[in-house]
């Protein structure tokens, strides 16, 4: 099992739960969809998952081992996270390329420039993107940008919060198309959160439904 | 009412001419909803604002309203029409709005300039528009300054701002985007409203212009490549790309097209611009198509006749 959580609890105040005694697990290359309104508690799951929130009580396993809030090292590049809003996970004042980059360096991952192109040029981007900024980029080339960027780091396990509920219906379906080819290739495990049950459909083979802070129901989906 | 002939706009760059708008023609009747489909980078905007006299590009081709010509029109002349007769809800919600002009104020503020309503009268339309979009307690969110609203609701009061006035014809420029569905349904029942009023949409929302539109043009790589009544294209679209569009709706699968859509800087070829992404490609792609006519369909497409 690559990474187990079980009884996750978080309350960002004294008032009540804002996650309650959750349990998930995920497996290698698997694809993994949490399912809510808003304001069930989708964020947050995501946020503990990824080791960027600390929990109030619980534990969480990756490959069987106890790993903690907040990750360091190797764990802090395997698993990578793709947010709903692409316009903010980009610096609004770096060229694209600045951005694309930043992750190398943290991680001390060798470049690439070949490797760079390719996988830029897989997801729609090229040379004449790089040089402009977040603001001169519709959402979709943004969104397909992110996506480069967190494969560029080979994770494990990739965190996808709503990825296409902000994108047109073209820009959306060539997501997916990207999501589905790099998981072939790659075998990375999806963590999918969506509100939208036909995207949930389209990608995941297993869901688990949120209410109120509460897995209410696991359920195999026809992926 | 609106008429365009062979327009095309084009703009010196540092890597040479480019032309982001490609001999666009269309129409637009008095009180009709036209709607433009296309991805970023189609040339949608570029149009749009080229049509006000905004865009900075040089323009040729033909842009008639009301049987006068505004291509090359003067600037003073251009002032006249621009918001009294030709409205405008431009695309970036956070951009657009004075940030030291309270909401309500700027909703009305057309109804001052160009109708002589006095300013009582244009905060209380302005009321009523908000309260139309949905906002709780309008009065309240008429006295504050854009930056206590969501985007949702900037993009909101762009619609109120250009539909306040009820010109003769609105040019909305993505007026859905950021907006998740429940709100896109109040932005499409808006534009519905205004009888008097012909809409010239530019999206790539397919459920909003399926919900708003009585015509539909496909814009891709700045050449329309079909226009359609709304309802016959829905049901069936004529044009390889206006097909890859339909099929990437969640219920055909989210599928997606092969490739990417070409940037303004390689248009270029003589022939078909989809050809090299289009599954129903085949040796007369290598000359261009013109827009051939079927019935009441225009397609740019030499096989559009066998995938009728």
């Amino acid at each position: 099992m690559l990474l187990e959580a079980s009884k996750l609890t978080k309350r960002y105040s004294a008032g009540g739960f804002t996650l309650h005694e959750t349990d998930l697990h995920l497996d290698a290359g698997e694809t993994v969809g949490i399912f809510g309104k808003s304001g069930s508690g989708k964020t947050t799951l995501a946020n503990l998952l990824a080791g960027i929130l600390p929990v109030n009580s619980g534990t969480l396993r990756w490959n069987g081992e106890i790993v903690r809030y907040p990750f360091r090292g190797e764990l802090r590049r395997t698993v990578q996270m793709v947010y709903q809003h692409p316009e903010e996970a980009f610096d609004p004042l770096w060229s694209l390329r600045q951005s694309l980059l930043e992750p190398y360096r943290i991680h001390k991952v060798p470049f690439d420039e070949a490797e760079f192109v390719q996988r830029l040029a897989q997801v729609g981007l090229y040379e004449e993107h790089l040089s402009r900024r977040p603001g001169a980029l519709s959402g979709g080339e943004l969104q397909r940008a992110a996506l480069a960027r967190v494969m560029s780091m080979a994770p494990k396990l990739l965190i996808l919060d709503e990825p296409v509920s902000m994108l047109d219906a073209v820009s959306r379906a060539q997501v997916l198309q990207i999501l589905r080819d790099y998981q072939r290739q790659h075998r990375t495990a999806y963590l999918f959160i969506t509100h939208d049950p036909a995207v949930m459909r389209c990608l995941c083979s297993r869901c688990y439904f949120l209410e109120n802070g509460s897995v209410v129901k696991e359920e195999k989906v026809g992926a | 009412m609106l008429k365009l002939e062979s327009v095309s706009v084009s703009f010196p760059t540092a890597g040479g001419v480019i032309q982001p708008v490609d001999k666009v023609s269309l129409e637009v009747e008095k009180g009709g909803r036209h709607v433009l489909i296309g991805e970023t980078g189609s040339g949608k905007s570029v149009l749009l604002t080229s049509l006000l006299g905004l865009s900075g590009g040089e323009i040729t081709g033909h842009i008639f309203w009301k049987n006068r010509e505004l291509a090359g029109l003067p600037e003073t002349e251009y002032a006249k029409i621009r918001g009294r007769e030709i409205a405008y809800i431009p695309q970036n919600g956070a951009g657009s709005l004075n940030p030291l002009m309270k909401i309500g104020r700027q909703i009305g503020e057309p109804l001052q300039v160009h109708r002589g309503a006095s300013r009582k009268e244009a905060l209380a339309a302005a009321v009523e528009a908000l309260r139309e979009l949905d906002f709780q307690s309008p009065e309240y969110w008429a006295r504050q300054y854009p930056h206590r609203l969501s985007g949702g609701m900037r993009q909101r009061v762009l619609v109120a701002m250009g539909t306040i006035a009820g010109g003769e014809l609105l040019l909305a420029d993505e007026p859905t985007k950021g907006l998740d569905t429940d709100r896109r349904e109040e932005v499409a029942r808006r534009f519905r409203q205004f009888p008097g009023t012909a809409l010239l949409c530019v999206t790539h929302d397919l459920e909003f212009a399926r919900a708003v539109g009585e015509r539909i043009s496909v814009l891709y790589a700045g050449q329309i490549v079909e226009t359609a009544p709304a309802a016959a294209f829905f049901d069936a679209p004529l044009h390889p790309y206006a097909k890859s569009m339909i099929r990437s709706l969640p219920e055909h699968g989210f599928q997606s097209a092969k490739g990417f859509a070409p940037s303004h800087r390689d248009y270029g070829g003589l022939g078909c611009r989809f050809a090299e992404r289009c599954p129903e490609a085949g040796d007369a792609c290598g000359k261009s198509p013109p827009l051939l006519q079927f019935g009441e369909r225009q397609v740019r497409c030499w096989y559009a006749a066998g995938s009728e």
